[in-house]
């Protein structure tokens, strides 16, 4: 199994750890109802078929990444850095 | 019997090897079966359930019978197949699943019995008594089930691993595969072409007719030196490919030294991970058994295999041959036996309007409706248009069809797709990304369809690679249509085998269906059919053909079970490769790692890590000693103690106090340069993370320690929150674990000992100082904090000079009076005083739990405060840190529950457990520190500690987990 | 029909020609008192405590594809109670119970094999996380006995004392653990469910459950509409898909297990071992095979199918632990889809929808499960109330917080 590291390029699965959906990335911060908090750490779509997860290149770069993925195929559309996908927004809290 | 000029072993090398016990001769290139069948021995082995005598039905990896263990100086291998395993001068292998003797075993009453062991049989019965299952049924039951034995001795061959890269992988070198190579070659493009047997050509050299105007086995020969003149192409004969995985990834299996005689710098078997842009599958087919009763005597053989037997070894195991077959196909078998002087007696046609001309007595609309001869077949009978036979051989040679070998097409869960004019399943087109199959694998069945077929898909693969494809001549072959009328099952009276390995018969797949298991998987199941080593190779087929004709559905509706890898069975040693001993993981050591080993100390796992568990001195007997010892020098004197493990992450940047008070529950933005401060580290879901001390090295620099435990957690963790909510703040961070030695300096005496080491002695320098300074010429840094209650320091270095700072730090404290300490008295140290490790946080605990609830800033939001607002995160009926001191003396354990005096030892009163315990100097005694359902309020109450493992039954106080000095008075001085 | 070993005898000598069906393939019927969509094992032991400790008759399981074709097919066969968290430590032991009584139970020999389980552990701090499950335990009125390194090499002599990374320090066995014939106990009680009058309905899809003014009316199948009072979705593997069809997210995520048998081999291992240091887990089943295990693939996944990454860390595993094993030959891999949940532990509940229930979330330990799951449910079903050992498997506890977390890991679903 491959993942397409946006920094490294192609490399194999044990170089990478799995974390989750891209749920996580909405933070229930300081205020947030019980309902943000179920969303962003319990509750989950889990499709089958087309998702988008996180993974770190632990034994890489250091970069987490959002992947674009099919848990039915496994096939691998895409890659993007967390890091990089809400450029120009404002603070995420 | 063996035909002379036939064959390609080498008659020049005689190889001797035993069998069973007795001596016998072969050549070098044959295998175990091809030189037991020259030697006139048909019965190899034992089947699974009725220990029926069996002899070889393949010439493969697919052989459901000749089974044998491989016996070596060292120990032994199970479950070998014969037709596969080569032999070597000196190679023992015996016969396995046979008690006394494989000609006469016991457990072949089973065969009398067979009546009452229909397939699910012991789903109905040994039952009652109920205790007798374990006790009776159940031992007798394993004792008689398995195949061949394991040693019980450690497996210590040499196996290796390895990755591969290429553009295009081509499985199978038969015709299919050798065009497909050949294209892919001269293309330039990067090629590995694995071939499971030791020979490239697959079946082709034993075809009809010739190939580009020449014998085949010319042309396989040519375009075996083409392929190895060709640099960009690597050839892998003994490697099967054995899975197909995501990525483009092929699991493949070499067997490098399984054929040769143990060689040390050779390791048995080589597990491949090739990674292929492109791959063609030319895995070629395998010929189908029919179930005919009686069918599987020794004598009893594919036609395929006796084709292989003659022109790859020159062995012709029988005097009188028969084939039963139902295509044209297997009529080349014939001829060539008839061509090399063997006698075929006739052939048996199930198809009545084939043809009947043959250099020998053919017989149309045939059927063997039973066979003769207990340990090797004699004679057979059955019908056929002129009515009934009976003839004796000693050879029946049977062809039902062919299979296209779809396997690795179905590994990613494709399914394979009936074609009703082959009789057989064939591959989907994209099963598999990146895969095509070709040749007899895809249902192509003539040499020139092969031939064509591995051409087109590497043409196809090159495209898909983005490079030119080359002008390439397919040669002239042999392209005669496929005929086949499908016979799966001739009725009579006897019991007829689908499955050989796993003793499944026709009848067993009709009581199934009978029985309401009519999904195929259901049979499956039920029966066991294709659950045997062979994994349905040479049965899967046919039994859905039986299942769909019981149940009266077409083949293409009843389905197929799913193929999964690995093809070929797989060692776990191979697999796990690298695995033995200390190389399962990695080895961690730290710089002192020497010294600390040259003091005696036994080191331990933490983690990946080896720490010192005690210094012995000479005389103390008893590793207590040493740490009551140990645990005096930080009390009384001074002691050193190795403390890099624990995670160091270097954090710089405008933002960074920022950031640690996002990560952390307290502040950090407004602690002071030079001084240290302890934080709380909480998961997104309010559960304690992780803890440990961070210094502020410069307005924009920080040093975060963390626990050894949690080091890569807490690294990923900062990883995550900054990439994910914070990715535009100016912080970066890198571990520097490794790049600093560090060691505590603890006790009355540290702050003497550290001045030591100076030019001048240390000024001010408060508790949770932090600074740096030069130690000759060598930066340094220096931390003013505890882990053990006494003034303390931690003082760091770049690691190339850790071992001699350890060195000069120990021999400066033994002149103190002092000495090296290990995590022994390092634990003392701490439960004394109620500072927590992962025994304490061991995720399932709050910051509330432990006390620290205060430590969540109310001024600022950080990970995990919402989530530790939760109502259940915290209340009375949390359970609490607490300390516990036995009331007596008495000794006490970790994971022991704690109870109401007055209480039953049930699990619904228990209130909570200990999580560390040491031996106390300063108490003279053991202590504590546990959780107790609301337990600050239960300080001064007295509950019973049970350990009931361990037979602990002691009352114990509750006190404060801060044994002594709660204002910290020492750690100030 | 009951079936004996004198049965066994006498239909031998008659052909094997009067075994009946396991069970009957009936038509689905316009309505039910209840359904339970789901034929897995779960599922098939629901409908039959229903029939048989509720009396309710009038039922019908829906099944997309064969019985038991899910999760009880396809796993490593362990059966143990050694659970420590309040909550889990009940209910496992109450499963083990009825194992220990279910031959009898279904007239259906499941081939409940107490074997023993042993637990290696490889450090003092894991003897006493050990210790601490032990005498839970045993607390529970289950067994455990704690092994000191010389009783493991006694009785396990095989394992590499001497070279391995991580030092064997000791065990915890649990004698009543043990194994299971997967297959059978779907069977069992599918023939079980059947004799009480449970229709079993094979190659029925559920394609939408029908809810009116937030109760449930029935569902939609490829077989047509059928009408129900309660609905119980009983699906492991597609828990969030079928729980979509009613509007519902689940705290849930669908995960890859990966699990390995060898070619069968003479009697060799007797119990069920588990590796400390790295998930690894084996027995050898009665057929002589190795059936051994590790941890999920850690990629949320329905391809029942995994990777080589975590193949080779299994078998990496057997050979740093048990070398003796290294010339076994894997014949088969396969994968199950886990429904692992945020703590590790199982969902039994009532929905926000009146009459739809979930039983979810086994992760990777449903097997054992098996019983008391379909116990309690039926309980919940039948009564509205859930069953004492089965009252902590709420649906909202990850909101509250009041999660059963036995690994310690945390709200990540993959790390349980």
């Amino acid at each position: 199994m491959k993942l397409p590291c946006p920094l490294c390029g192609s490399r194999d699965r044990r170089e990478f750890y799995y974390m989750g959906t891209e749920d996580y990335l909405t933070r229930a911060g300081e205020g947030a109802s019980l309902d943000d908090l179920d969303n962003q750490l319990f509750l989950r779509d889990n499709p089958a078929g087309l998702t988008r997860d996180l993974w770190y290149h632990e034994q890489g770069c250091g970069a987490w990444m959002v992947v674009t993925r099919n848990t039915v195929s496994h096939a691998v559309l895409a890659a993007e850095l967390v890091a990089g996908r809400n450029k120009g927004a404002k603070d995420a809290h | 019997m063996r035909i002379e000029g036939k064959g390609q072993i080498d008659r020049a090398k005689p190889v001797s090897f035993s069998f069973d016990g007795r001596s016998y001769q072969g050549f070098k290139g044959d295998t175990v079966a091809s030189a037991l069948l020259a030697n006139g021995v048909r019965l190899m082995g034992r089947s699974f359930k009725y220990h029926r005598p069996r002899g070889v039905l393949t010439a493969g990896s697919e052989e459901p019978n000749a089974l044998i263990e491989v016996v070596g100086p060292a120990n032994q291998t199970p479950n070998v197949r014969a037709t596969v395993q080569e032999i070597f001068e000196g190679l023992v292998v015996r016969s396995q699943n046979r008690w006394p003797s494989l000609r006469f075993d016991l457990l072949s009453i089973n065969d009398l019995a067979s009546p009452f062991l229909s397939a699910g049989f012991y789903y109905k019965t040994f039952m009652w008594p109920r205790a007798f299952w374990e006790r009776i049924y159940e031992p007798i039951i394993r004792r008689a089930a398995g195949l061949g034995s394991l040693s019980g001795k450690h497996d210590e061959g040499h196996y290796e691993k390895a990755f591969a890269f290429c553009d295009v992988l081509v499985v199978g070198a038969g015709p299919a595969g050798l065009m497909a190579a050949l294209t892919a070659g001269r293309a330039g493009a990067d090629v590995i072409l694995c071939e499971e047997d030791r020979l490239l050509g697959g079946r082709l050299p034993y075809a009809e007719g010739q190939v580009d105007g020449k014998p085949a086995a010319d042309w396989v020969a040519a375009a075996e030196a083409e392929l190895r003149a060709l640099p960009n192409v690597r050839i892998m004969t003994r490697t099967t490919v054995t899975g197909a995985y995501d990525g483009g990834v092929y699991s493949a299996l070499e067997r490098v030294g399984l054929h040769r005689s143990p060689r040390p710098d050779l390791p048995r078997e080589c597990f491949w991970r090739i990674t292929a842009a492109q791959v063609v599958l030319a895995a070629g087919a395998l010929e189908r058994p029919i179930a005919f009763p009686m069918n599987d005597r020794p004598g009893i053989m594919l036609a395929s295999a006796a084709q292989t037997y003659l022109h790859k070894y020159g062995v012709v195991a029988g005097k009188r041959v028969v084939l039963f077959a139902n295509n044209d196909g297997a009529r080349a078998v014939a001829r060539q036996l008839i061509a090399a002087g063997v006698t075929v007696a006739a052939i048996l046609d199930s198809r009545s309007d084939a043809s009947a001309i043959e250099d020998c007595p053919v017989y149309l609309g045939a059927e063997v409706t039973d066979t003769k001869g207990r340990l090797g077949l004699t004679a057979i009978s059955g019908r056929h248009m002129a009515g009934a036979f009976e003839m004796d051989c000693d050879l029946l040679l049977v062809s039902g069809g062919w299979n296209p070998m779809v396997h690795l097409t179905c590994h990613m869960n494709g399914r394979p797709r009936w074609e009703a004019s082959i009789a057989a399943f064939v591959p989907m087109a994209d099963a598999v990304p990146n895969l095509r199959a070709a040749g007899a694998c895809n249902g192509a069945f003539s040499s020139l369809d092969c031939l064509t077929e591995g051409a087109q898909s590497a043409q196809s693969a090159l495209q898909a690679l983005g490079r030119a494809p080359t002008e390439i001549a397919v040669p002239r072959a042999e392209g005669l249509p496929y005929t086949i009328t499908p016979l799966w099952q001739v009725e009579g009276k006897g019991r007829a085998w689908l499955d050989f390995a796993n003793d499944v018969t026709t009848k067993d797949v009709k009581l199934s269906a009978q029985e309401g298991f009519r999904s195929v998987e259901h049979m499956k199941r039920y029966t066991t059919q294709g659950m045997a080593p062979d994994q349905g190779k040479n049965s899967n087929v046919g039994a859905l053909a039986v299942l769909a004709d019981a149940t009266g559905r077409g083949i293409a509706e009843t389905g197929i079970t799913t193929y999964r890898p690995p093809y070929v069975p797989t060692s776990i040693a191979a697999m796990g490769a690298g695995g033995r001993g200390a190389g399962f993981a990695p080895q961690r050591f730290m710089t002192s790692d020497q010294a600390s080993r040259d003091r005696g100390a036994p080191m331990i796992e933490a983690g990946l890590w080896y720490r010192p568990s005690y210094f012995p001195k000479p005389g103390e007997t008893t590793w207590r000693q040493s740490c009551d010892r140990e645990i005096a020098y930080v009390r009384g004197a001074v002691g050193v103690c190795d403390v890099s493990t624990l995670g160091k992450i270097d954090i710089q940047g405008r933002d960074a106090g920022r950031f640690l008070d996002l990560v952390y529950t307290n502040t950090f933005s407004t602690l002071p340069v030079g001084r240290v401060r302890y934080g709380l580290m909480l998961r997104e879901d309010g559960y304690v993370l992780d803890d440990g001390t961070s210094a502020r090295l410069a307005e924009d620099h920080y040093l975060m320690t963390t626990t050894t435990a949690a080091a890569g957690l807490v690294m990923r963790h900062l990883d995550f929150v900054h990439q994910a909510h914070c990715a535009d703040w100016d912080v970066r961070f890198i571990s520097v674990t490794e790049a600093w030695a560090q060691f505590a300096v603890a006790g009355p005496k540290a702050r003497a000992l550290i001045n030591s080491l100076l030019d001048a002695p240390l000024e001010g320098f408060p508790f949770m100082a932090a600074g740096s300074l030069r130690l000759g010429s060598t930066n340094a840094r220096l931390f003013r904090i505890s882990f053990s209650g006494e003034e303390g320091y931690e003082i760091a270095v770049p690691s190339r000079y850790g071992e001699a700072l350890f060195r000069d730090l120990v021999a400066r404290a033994e002149t103190m009076g002092g000495g090296p300490y290990g995590m022994e008295a390092l634990n003392v140290l701490r439960i004394e005083k109620g500072l927590i490790t992962h025994a304490e946080i061991h995720g399932r605990v709050t910051a509330y739990d432990i006390g620290a609830e205060k430590m969540i800033s109310a001024k600022k939001d950080c990970i995990g405060k919402r989530g530790a607002q939760r109502d259940g995160l915290h209340g009375a009926a949390r359970e609490q840190m607490v300390g516990l001191k036995p009331v007596t003396i008495a000794e006490i354990t970790s994971g022991a529950h704690l109870f109401d005096t007055a209480a039953d030892l049930t699990r619904v009163n228990s209130l909570g457990y200990t999580t560390s315990v040491g031996y106390s100097p300063m108490f003279d005694r053991h202590i504590a520190l546990g959780f107790l359902v609301n337990g600050r309020a239960r300080i001064g109450d007295t509950v019973r500690l049970v350990d009931r493992l361990r037979g602990v039954d002691v009352l114990c106080e509750v006190c404060d987990p801060v044994f002594f000095d709660k204002a910290g008075e020492r750690l100030r001085a | 029909m009951r079936y004996s070993g004198l049965k066994v005898i006498t239909q031998g000598l008659l052909g094997n020609k009067g075994w009946g069906p396991a069970w009957r393939s009936p038509e689905p019927k316009a309505e039910y008192d209840a359904i339970i969509i789901g034929g897995g094992g779960h599922g098939l032991s629901t409908a039959y405590y229903l029939a048989k400790n509720h009396g309710l008759t009038n039922i019908a399981v829906l099944e997309k594809g064969y019985l038991g074709g899910g999760n009880i097919g396809r796993n490593t066969t362990i059966v143990r109670a050694n659970y420590y968290m309040p909550g889990n430590s009940e209910f496992y032991s109450h499963s083990l119970k009825l194992w220990e009584g279910l031959e009898a139970e279904l007239n259906y020999n499941v081939m409940h094999s107490q074997r023993g389980q042993l637990v290696l552990c490889h450090s003092d701090g894991q003897r006493d996380t050990l210790a601490r499950r032990g005498n839970a335990m045993i607390n529970q009125g289950d067994d455990a006995e704690l092994w000191s390194r010389e009783r493991v090499r006694e009785e396990v002599p095989y394992l590499d004392f001497e070279q391995t990374r991580f030092p064997i320090y000791g065990g915890l066995m649990h004698r009543r653990g043990g194994t299971a014939r997967h297959d059978a106990v779907a069977w069992g009680y599918a023939r079980g469910a059947d004799r009480r009058g449970v229709d079993l309905i094979q190659n029925c899809e559920v394609t939408g459950i029908d809810i009116e003014n937030g109760v449930v009316r029935g569902v939609q199948t490829t077989r047509g509409p059928i009408r129900a009072k309660k609905v119980g979705m009983v699906v492991a593997g597609r828990s969030s898909q079928v729980a979509a069809m009613a509007g519902m997210r689940l705290p849930i995520e669908s995960h890859v297990l990966q699990a390995f048998v060898t070619e069968g081999l003479k009697p060799i291992i007797d119990h069920v071992i588990s590796f400390g240091m790295g998930h690894f887990y084996i027995s050898q089943s009665d057929k002589g095979g190795l059936v051994f295990g590790g941890d999920i693939d850690f990629y949320s996944s329905y391809a029942s199918r995994g990777n080589l990454p975590m193949v080779e860390h299994v078998m990496e595993a057997g050979m740093t632990l048990m070398p003796m094993i290294g010339r076994a030959k894997v014949l088969r891999s396969w994968g199950g889809i886990m429904d692992m949940t945020p703590d590790g532990s199982p969902i039994i509940d009532k929905t926000h929808i009146e009459g739809l229930f979930v039983d979810a979330g086994w992760n990777y330990g449903g097997f054992k499960a098996v019983p008391a799951s379909g116990w309690c449910m039926a309980h919940l079903m039948a009564t509205g109330e859930s069953h004492d050992v089965a009252k902590r498997f709420r649906l909202d506890r990850f909101r509250t917080g009041e999660v059963m977390d036995e690994e310690g890991t945390g709200s990540q679903h993959n790390l349980h």
